[in-house]
């Protein structure tokens, strides 16, 4: 009863499909929230980006040895050698996620469909990175929600590829409306086991869920590398390990003849309109919030803490599983080990720019997706290994985690807020 | 208030005969595991060697007929399951749960080398091969945990150490510089972590897996930036051979196994016992503990809270960075990407297994670095069990363990909890 009281009855769904969910905080004061309080939102992760780019295009001078040698005999030299050496290299990182824009219109201009529609390949690239990583970022931020840190993803990801590619290659003769739903459905179902065990182990054990999706992730990759080499799941005459392919049914269609962009994203989408409305305009949701940020208060509105963490860690790890289907489902059809260049951590770092916000963690996913598409590219025109990225990543999720360090460095005063720490806690408790 | 207090004592003492059930339940399907799973024909014998190839007391080979041993044992197993589900074994339970295990291993190693000869005193010397980093990365999380501030960035501070180890080695042509240049590179980012979560309070998991990222993606750049250009100038270290301890290493079986390894294997041993000492039986130990159990009653006393943390963060980084250099200069050589592949979470995983105790610890890394010697052989045996069983087992044992489903592993009660000081 108590629910009913606090909570607004939970409207219906905007009708249109573009509401955005652009003004999900409804909880906050409306004080709090000053006409350019958007700014100060957006400032923070903006300037965390921008340091850790500089930061990149230090590590990027410094071990060059080339450079350094020019620093010694002709500083003027190499300052103007170092601005273009990071320049080339962002550039063609830039070039490779996004596109050349100066192509895609010269393309326009002359009418040449094919022309426009390679412009548009690096754009499509960035959107296949783009998709598993919206999954993967929900499914760590809805876990953030409930006050869970799912460092899961990974794993859950892992076997929800590997439940809809069985569904994929096993089920023949389907019709493709039956067959699809039904493989990511499995994928879904696979990730959400991997999720349950976290959750119902720390609902009844209180197992902290740290530990255990660290060692699932683990057991995870290895139960994969072991189902690759049985008979069910190995391709016919194949000694590495790599799955049967999935039929054509099962196959996430392109969006555009000819590009790799595929209808994912627009899964991915509508997964996280679905995630904003189950966790700001769903009774469940407000249970999942109020868990997250007084355990002890919800309890005694009645709320299940136990029922909230095996459902939301449920709901994580079917995301995560949906981000390894769309991965095998549009792409190469068929799963090997190393299908997965980390998305499920990239997860993390996803969740955690886009502040555990579904309208956040698009924007952040199509950032982090844009580095992983272009750093190929980027490789293979200026020679600057791909890592360069990871570096980028893990110094954005410093700036972003530690707000104080950013002020420090552009003087900015720090805004007073109730919760500073988003999320604290070890596993003492 | 006392009827209270009652049904609370029967409340545990209900949990603790639940527990005695379970375990009971689990050695019995154990028994019937060991009885259909090792099954083997009756006429072979599986023979184990016991001796070096050069020692100085040779041993003979162990030879037992397979089968007979694999029923003894399923039987042994069985009888202590049996106990254990109708009384229970009171205060011995921990030895009975260790006495099964090494059965059902016996009986395991029975049926792998079914038929064949398997050399156990090798496999033996790889377990404590396997073990030395995870046992390393374990020390490095007793001494932050201990302290109060949470360790995952272990993963990282071995990679790291693992490429400085390498690279310094190389270009000194001095592995003992390369060592001090590892525990230095450990100490800095275990600095690093020290200073987001202490001074800035950031959460220790994200700050950890912040370092642990940062490490791969730094290493993996620099070794195709750096490493490929220069491999003989950078990348090619000197390694630290075994050293032979006199007298010790002639003992059959535990010379060969224990005292015929490099100086990080002895360092590690040291290492075990002096932070066992140090935590329970110093007044820095001590401190070390209150300040990880309870920080507002140790500073209550004067302890300086952020200096206890700050120092064990920071000594844990250099005890991971010296485990980072056995990678590559006590073991394989060059630095290659990712090399660690995971071992820093298996140490997690021991610290937790081994009850955030050093020498638990070490016992917990020398059975993953035992399933993880097996696994490796099992290929060379042509055994049909898949060895990605074997590498789960130190992922799944531990979440056995912090489950509470055969005994319980306790954290520091401020284990995670950003210290403010009033």
């Amino acid at each position: 009863m108590t629910d009913e009281t606090t909570t607004p009855p939970a409207p219906e769904p905007p009708p249109t499909e573009g509401a955005p969910p652009e003004t999900p905080e409804t909880e906050e004061a409306p004080a709090a929230r000053s006409r350019w309080g958007w700014v100060r939102g957006i400032a923070l992760p903006a300037l965390a980006l921008l340091t850790a780019f500089v930061a990149g295009g230090i590590i990027l001078i410094i071990t060059d040895f080339e450079l350094l040698g020019l620093w010694t005999s002709d500083p003027v030299s190499a300052i103007g050698a170092s601005w273009n050496s990071v320049t080339d290299t962002y550039g063609a990182l830039f070039r490779g996620s996004i596109g050349d824009p100066g192509r895609l219109i010269g393309a326009l201009l002359a009418l040449d469909w094919d022309g426009v529609r390679s412009a548009f390949g690096p754009l499509s690239e960035t959107i296949v990175s783009t998709t598993p990583l919206v999954f993967t970022g929900l499914s760590v931020a809805l876990a953030f929600r409930v006050g869970l840190f799912n460092i899961g993803a990974e794993g859950q990801l892992y076997l929800g590829a590997l439940f809809s590619v069985i569904v994929g290659f096993s089920l023949v003769g389907l019709p493709w409306f039956i067959h699809l739903p039904l493989a990511l459905l499995a994928g879904f179902a696979g990730g959400a086991l991997w999720g349950f065990i976290p959750g119902i182990l720390k609902a009844r054990t209180g197992a902290h869920e740290v530990i255990v999706t660290i060692m699932l992730n683990f057991v995870a990759f290895n139960l994969i590398n072991w189902s690759l080499r049985t008979a069910l799941v190995q391709r016919e005459g194949r000694s590495d390990p790599i799955s049967k392919i999935v039929e054509n049914s099962a196959v996430i269609p392109s969006l555009i003849g000819g590009l790799r962009a595929n209808w994912g994203i627009i899964l991915a989408l509508a997964a996280t309109v679905a995630i904003w409305w189950l966790l700001f305009r769903s009774t469940k949701g407000f249970e999942f919030r109020a868990v997250g940020f007084n355990p002890r208060a919800a309890r005694y509105a009645g709320i299940s803490i136990a029922w909230s963490t095996v459902l939301s860690m449920m709901i994580a790890g079917g995301l995560a599983g949906l981000a390894g289907t769309v991965v095998i489902l549009g792409g190469s059809g068929s799963l090997s080990p190393g299908f997965s260049p980390g998305y499920g951590f990239d997860g993390i770092v996803v969740a955690l720019v886009g502040a555990t916000r579904p309208a956040g963690v698009v924007a952040a996913a199509f950032l982090f997706g844009a580095l992983r598409a272009g750093a190929t590219p980027m490789q293979a025109a200026t020679g600057t290994p791909i890592d360069i990225v990871v570096v980028i990543q893990a110094l954005v999720i410093m700036f972003i985690a530690a707000p104080a360090l950013v002020r420090a460095i552009y003087r900015i005063r720090a805004e007073r807020r109730l919760n500073a720490e988003v999320f604290a806690k070890g596993w003492g408790s | 208030m006392t009827a209270a207090v009652a049904t609370g004592m029967s409340r545990t003492e209900q949990r603790e005969r639940t527990r005695q059930r379970v375990l009971g339940i689990i050695y019995l399907v154990l028994a019937v595991l060991m009885v259909l799973g090792f099954a083997v024909a009756t006429d072979l014998t599986s023979t184990f060697g016991l001796s070096a190839p050069n020692a100085a007391i040779p041993v003979p080979n162990l030879v037992v007929p397979s089968a007979t041993t694999v029923y003894l044992l399923a039987g042994v197993v069985a009888f202590a399951g049996a106990i254990q589900l109708t009384r229970g074994f009171g205060s011995r339970t921990a030895l009975i749960l260790g006495l099964v295990a090494f059965a059902f291993v016996f009986a395991f190693l029975t049926w792998v080398a079914a038929g064949q000869s398997m050399n156990l005193t090798g496999v033996l010397e790889t377990t404590v091969q396997r073990s030395v980093p995870i046992v390393f990365g374990a020390l490095s999380g007793i001494l932050c945990e201990r302290a109060g501030v949470v360790n995952i960035a272990i993963e990282g501070m071995l990679l790291s150490g693992a490429f400085v180890a390498a690279v310094v080695t190389s270009a000194t042509g001095n592995p003992y510089i390369g060592i001090v240049a590892a525990v230095a590179t450990g100490g800095l980012l275990a600095a690093l972590l020290a200073v987001l979560a202490i001074r800035y309070r950031v959460d220790q998991i994200i700050a950890g897996f912040f370092i642990n990222i940062l490490v791969t993606g730094l290493t993996a750049f620099l070794s195709v930036r750096i490493l490929q250009p220069y491999q003989a100038e950078l990348n090619t270290p000197e390694r630290l051979g075994p050293i032979a301890i006199p007298i010790l290493s002639d003992i059959p079986i535990l010379g060969t196994v224990l005292f015929r390894h490099n100086i990080f294997v002895y360092s590690l041993f040291a290492l075990i016992i002096i932070i066992h000492l140090g935590l329970f039986y110093t007044r820095w130990g001590l401190r070390v503990r209150a300040v990880g159990e309870h920080p507002k009653a140790a500073d209550t006393v004067g302890i300086n809270v952020y200096f206890v943390r700050y120092t064990n963060v920071i000594l844990g980084g250099m005890v991971a960075g010296m485990g980072g250099a056995y990678f590559t200069i006590g073991s394989t050589g060059g630095f290659e990407r990712e090399m660690t592949a995971g071992r820093g979470f298996i140490g997690l995983a021991a610290m937790i297994f081994g009850g955030w105790n050093p020498i638990g610890a070490f016992l917990a890394g020398l059975v993953f670095g035992f399933a993880d010697a097996i696994q490796s052989r099992l290929s060379i045996l042509s055994i049909a069990i898949p060895s990605e069983f074997l590498l789960m087992v130190p992922y799944v044992v531990t979440i056995i363990v912090v489950a509470g489903l055969v005994g319980r592993a306790r954290a520091p009660a401020a284990d995670g909890k950003p210290y403010i000081k009033e």
